[in-house]
């Protein structure tokens, strides 16, 4: 398994690697929204935790598309569900390296981007905490779309129409907890234990259902 | 050990690409699969490695290591695809494929001069000709164990030295014991019983 995982952390920051498009395509989304929003810093404030989970959603989107089409295209794929090990721990382990090539440095980047976005120190935390527990579910749940278009010339498309339905529920809770710091008085804790609820389900469904995908897929 | 098969139908995209198909191939043995393109040779190899459903009939393995294992876990499988990333080494892919396969022990530099791409052991794999390409694939055989050698036109793209060394690799397993299954167009360069699918070209 862990053979799996550091192959594709390699890949990643390799050239032409994931890695880095993720976080440029988020740092573009992020630092375009205040010239779009304009110079209101209490708008900006409100907005910022939205802007921030929004670039991270859309940004593991657009990385996810290639996490089984890659191997499947050079015939990687057919040896992996051929191999002894398992092919949910084989899932799980692609997870896992996607996460930290494309999950991390997300997390990484957000207090620098928090300074364009008006957040302070404070909300700022909460953002990247509320990341770090809400991203395995993205990355989690955007798998199991990803093994569903697989076999598609452009699944593409597919798996944003797939995943985008699943990850709301991560969206909501988690610019909800983030909220929660930046307004007073509502409870931080609850929204926050639900993210980690959603990501420790995303962490047993996951791959087990990836790997079902997958196998239905072989053709 | 033994591998057959009865009975097999392939349906592709709802044409019936060929049915009612038997083999059997026992440890030490090799089985040409040979047939027109698109008769079915490499849709019968990836039914025989899991990796398709066949429409009828069934495959399996008798007599071989633990019970535990799967067909498709006895097997290696030299597709048409190279299962290469271009981005990494030579010697990383390799490396990749031994511990994913289980392989043990076996020297990587070793499997690599074996195949003839010594040489090439540092230079990232989409720098490789198809030739050498193929080779590499070659060297994927030799780093784990596996009993049966599924191989899709093992030969193709390879120089006449290639195909020798190809044909020495692969008497070299069936004087281990091993079996070899593979669809071809051309001479393997050792023994084989053939299987034809369809008519005769």
């Amino acid at each position: 398994m862990m053979a799996l995982v550091r192959r594709d952390l390699r890949l990643a920051w390799r050239a032409g690697g994931g890695a880095l498009i993720g976080v440029l395509f988020f740092l573009t989304v992020v630092v375009l929204m205040p010239f779009a929003v304009g110079p209101d810093l209490a708008l900006l404030k409100r907005l910022g935790p939205a802007i921030l989970w929004l670039g991270a959603l859309l940004s593991s989107l657009l990385t996810l598309d290639r996490l089984f089409t890659a191997d499947h295209d050079d015939g990687s794929l057919d040896l992996i569900v051929m191999s002894r090990q398992s092919l949910e721990l084989s899932c799980l382990a692609k997870a896992l390296a996607h996460w930290l090539a494309s999950g991390v440095p997300l997390i990484v980047a957000t207090p620098a981007l928090g300074l364009l976005l008006n957040l302070d120190l404070e909300a700022t935390a909460a953002v990247a905490l509320t990341l770090l527990l809400g991203t395995p579910a993205l990355t989690l749940t955007g798998m199991i779309g990803a093994a569903l278009a697989v076999t598609l010339r452009r699944g593409g498309l597919l798996l944003a129409v797939l995943v985008l339905p699943l990850s709301i529920p991560v969206l909501i809770f988690g610019v909800a907890a983030c909220n929660a710091v930046v307004t007073e008085g509502v409870a931080f804790g609850a929204p926050l234990s639900i993210l980690g609820a959603l990501s420790l389900v995303g962490l047993v469904v996951g791959p087990v259902a990836a790997a079902a995908a997958l196998r239905q897929g072989l053709d | 050990m033994q591998l057959s098969g009865s009975g097999l139908a392939c349906v592709r995209g709802g044409r019936e690409v060929f049915s009612g198909l038997g083999f059997a191939v026992s440890g030490g043995e090799a089985l040409a699969v040979v047939g027109r393109n698109g008769a079915g040779k490499s849709s019968l190899l990836r039914i025989i490695a899991g990796l398709l459903h066949p429409a009828a009939g069934a495959v399996q393995l008798a007599g071989g290591e633990a019970g535990e294992l799967t067909l498709a876990e006895q097997a290696h499988y030299l597709g048409h695809r190279d299962a290469l990333k271009p981005a990494l080494t030579v010697t990383e892919n390799l490396s990749f494929w031994r511990d994913m396969l289980g392989g043990t022990g076996e020297d990587l530099g070793t499997c690599l001069k074996a195949c003839g791409i010594g040489h090439a052991a540092g230079l990232p794999a989409g720098y490789l000709s198809a030739g050498q390409r193929r080779r590499l694939s070659m060297a994927r055989l030799l780093v784990a164990q596996r009993p049966l050698w599924l191989l899709d036109e093992p030969t193709s793209a390879l120089d006449a030295e290639g195909q020798r060394l190809a044909a020495r690799l692969m008497s070299e397993h069936l004087a281990r014991g091993g079996l070899i299954m593979a669809a071809t167009h051309g001479p393997l360069g050792i023994d084989a019983r053939t299987l034809q699918i369809g008519a005769s070209p």
